[in-house]
């Protein structure tokens, strides 16, 4: 009976013990982009603050999902693009208002945080908060696809089976405004916007001989360009600065009627725990010497206020060649999309995405 | 059980009744773990799909009853159309499988002895010891256009120039075939093992050539075998998800793939509810279809094979 006992005991003790090493180890959950949070950023936020991080890869549509189908649950810091949160939390109610008392606002740059602040409030109330941007446009590998500069070059003959696109949003707003229209002007004009998304989709349909494949995850992207089946494609810039440190050939190129320019920024989720933790790595990783490890591995820029110092020379000279600033004067800045919106270009593109 | 014949009847009846009540606790604890597999992984998320699938978006956060996600679904050509290839599709891939499978499993069941047979049959599962991922990538570093097989071709000067042989049908048919062939071998070599060998001699013995032994003899022996293969590789098929996106590209979308966009990238939870129950109710028919032209029921191949 002794034995029992003890062997009783001695489960329980090591069940408590299990059970109380998640609860001291603090955690953040944090739901973001590839290479938004590398090893070295989390090991030296662990050094400071003692909190662990979990990193999910996601993006914007998965992170809407995710937190979709629990409410708003498991996750302590998501990081969708700004212009992706007044809808969804409009239908889903996901992500809760920041408390903009606990965010250090002298680190970032002034303009990009009043803009995230602006275009993430709903009833007076901010929900996000600026992170990273960049661009969607074009990579070119310059030497074999020299006359590129618009998304309707893409679908020149002499590109066939040569280009691709990613069949998201980007690619048919780039499209939109490549044929002379100004989908953004029409968010708030449902029939409008049907016809010109529609113009845009046909143009893409009509396209589709000329792309090779479409690429859904940027790893995609980089083995056609590398192995050179695609010599242009729609793209993010990040993709762009990546191909262009291993081959100066290609680079991002902003297409002629403007990039569409993204901010992605840090919002926090409905149910989230650890609020506090969240907080404290946004502070963290806007200080500029973080902020710029980040910018290294991402390759999308940062919001934060002076990293632009310490962010590696040769992504900085591939940034300036890309975006001198008569392009980034041009820069079409998605605007918040209004629920709703979502459900008419998905329509749009699934008929792209079958037809033949 | 044992109580003796003669006691009082009240004497009787208890332990009777003790015994059926241990039976029955007995029976209740062999199949509570298959009732509550069925109910709470099979059929409740079944039901919440059902009815998810009835919801009609009205205004943000607003749903009501109705039929709307599945009028779309029928109204919208592209849809009706990317499922009907998807099930032709699915049903040739199907075929191809049955006449690459049938002479490989009567090889396995009827001709190879000993070790040799151990070592087909292994060679058949070998390919399912990585995961079917790794599987669809190495069919894309042969097939691409800097891959293996146009390199060789190159190589033999059979053409001038890289040739993509990637993001086609014939891929995807190709992919297919590959990742399912297991699922069909293995059902006929089951039932072929059955055939007794007099049965095929005593065929020829009786003046049939090999085509008239296999289509009398054989063929109608594995019957069960040859329908259970081919639901089982038939299903997958359909709800194959990886192979057609990796291998297909661009012109050869699967349905499964349009669900996968309306829950993931659409967000439209209800409108891919339907898209599924489409999918569930298409290959329940075909099935129910393929088991009534042949004379077979479910219970004569799946459940034997």
């Amino acid at each position: 009976m002794r034995d029992v006992k003890g062997i009783i005991v001695g489960l329980l003790a090591s069940v408590m013990l299990t059970a109380a090493v998640p609860a001291r180890a603090e955690t953040l959950r944090l739901l973001t982009w590839g290479d938004y949070a590398p090893e070295a950023v989390i090991k030296k936020f662990k050094d400071a603050t003692g909190i662990d991080v979990e990193v999910t890869i996601s993006n914007n549509e998965d992170m809407i999902s995710k937190l979709r189908a629990t409410g708003g649950a498991g996750f302590d810091l998501a990081q969708p693009s700004q212009d992706r949160i007044l809808g969804p939390q409009t239908d889903f109610s996901i992500y809760k208002p920041m408390d903009l008392s606990k965010i250090k606002a002298e680190l970032f740059l002034p303009e990009l945080l009043d803009a995230s602040k602006k275009n993430t409030a709903i009833d007076g109330k901010v929900y996000g908060v600026a992170h990273l941007w960049g661009t969607s446009g074009l990579v070119v590998d310059a030497r074999k696809a020299p006359d590129i500069k618009s998304f309707l070059d893409l679908c020149k003959s002499e590109y066939k089976g040569r280009v691709s696109m990613r069949l998201k949003r980007p690619a048919l707003l780039g499209m939109a405004f490549a044929l002379g229209e100004d989908p953004f002007a029409a968010y708030g004009d449902k029939a409008k916007y049907q016809a010109i998304i529609d113009k845009a989709g046909a143009a893409l349909a009509a396209c589709k001989a000329n792309v090779k494949a479409y690429w859904s995850g940027s790893d995609d992207l980089l083995n056609m360009i590398r192995s050179g089946e695609v010599v242009a494609a729609e793209a993010w810039d990040s993709t762009g600065f990546k191909l262009n440190a291993e081959n100066p050939d290609i680079n991002f190129v902003a297409p002629s009627a403007g990039a569409l320019g993204w901010i992605d920024t840090f919002a926090l989720p409905a149910k989230g725990k650890n609020d506090d933790a969240a907080y404290k790595w946004i502070n963290f990783v806007m200080q500029p010497e973080i902020a710029a490890m980040i910018v290294d591995s991402a390759g999308s820029f940062s919001a934060s206020k002076g990293s632009d110092q310490f962010v590696s020379p040769k992504l900085r000279a591939a940034f300036q060649q890309a975006f001198p600033p008569e392009v980034i004067a041009k820069i079409k800045w998605f605007p918040a999309v209004p629920a709703g919106l979502e459900e008419m270009e998905g329509k749009v593109l699934d008929k792209v995405a079958a037809g033949n | 059980m044992n109580a003796p014949l003669n006691p009082a009847a009240s004497g009787a009846a208890a332990p009777r009744e003790e015994g059926a009540a241990a039976r029955r606790l007995s029976f209740i604890l062999v199949f509570a773990p298959f009732a509550l597999w069925i109910a709470l992984v099979i059929l409740v998320p079944q039901l919440n799909l059902f009815f998810l699938s009835l919801r009609e978006k009205v205004g943000p956060q607003v749903y009501a009853l109705g039929p709307r996600n599945y009028t779309e679904l029928f109204g919208e050509s592209v849809y009706v159309l990317t499922l009907v290839r998807t099930v032709v599709m699915s049903l040739l891939a199907t075929f191809a499988t049955l006449i690459i499978g049938f002479p490989i499993a009567y090889y396995i069941a009827k001709i190879a002895r000993g070790r040799a047979r151990t070592m087909l049959f292994m060679s058949c599962l070998l390919p399912f010891w990585v995961s079917e991922l790794v599987r669809v990538f190495g069919w894309m570093l042969i097939l691409r256009e800097t891959g293996l097989l146009s390199r060789l071709l190159q190589g033999l000067g059979l053409v001038d120039g890289p040739v993509e042989l990637l993001y086609n049908d014939v891929a995807v048919m190709v992919g297919l075939i590959y990742t399912s062939m297991l699922f069909m071998v293995v059902p006929l070599v089951s039932t072929l093992d059955s055939l007794d060998d007099a049965l095929v001699e005593a065929g020829y013995d009786l003046g049939g050539n090999g085509f008239v032994v296999l289509w009398e003899i054989v063929i109608p022996h594995a019957k069960p075998g040859i329908v259970a293969g081919a639901i089982i590789v038939f299903m997958l098929n359909l709800g194959n998800y990886l192979t057609p996106t990796l291998l297909g590209g661009k012109n050869s979308q699967w349905f499964t793939a349009q669900i996968y966009s309306q829950f993931i990238t659409r967000f439209n939870w209800e409108s891919g509810s339907a898209f599924g129950f489409v999918l569930l109710v298409t290959s329940s028919l075909i099935v129910w279809l393929a088991l009534r032209a042949s004379g077979q029921t479910l219970s004569g191949t799946i459940g034997k094979g």
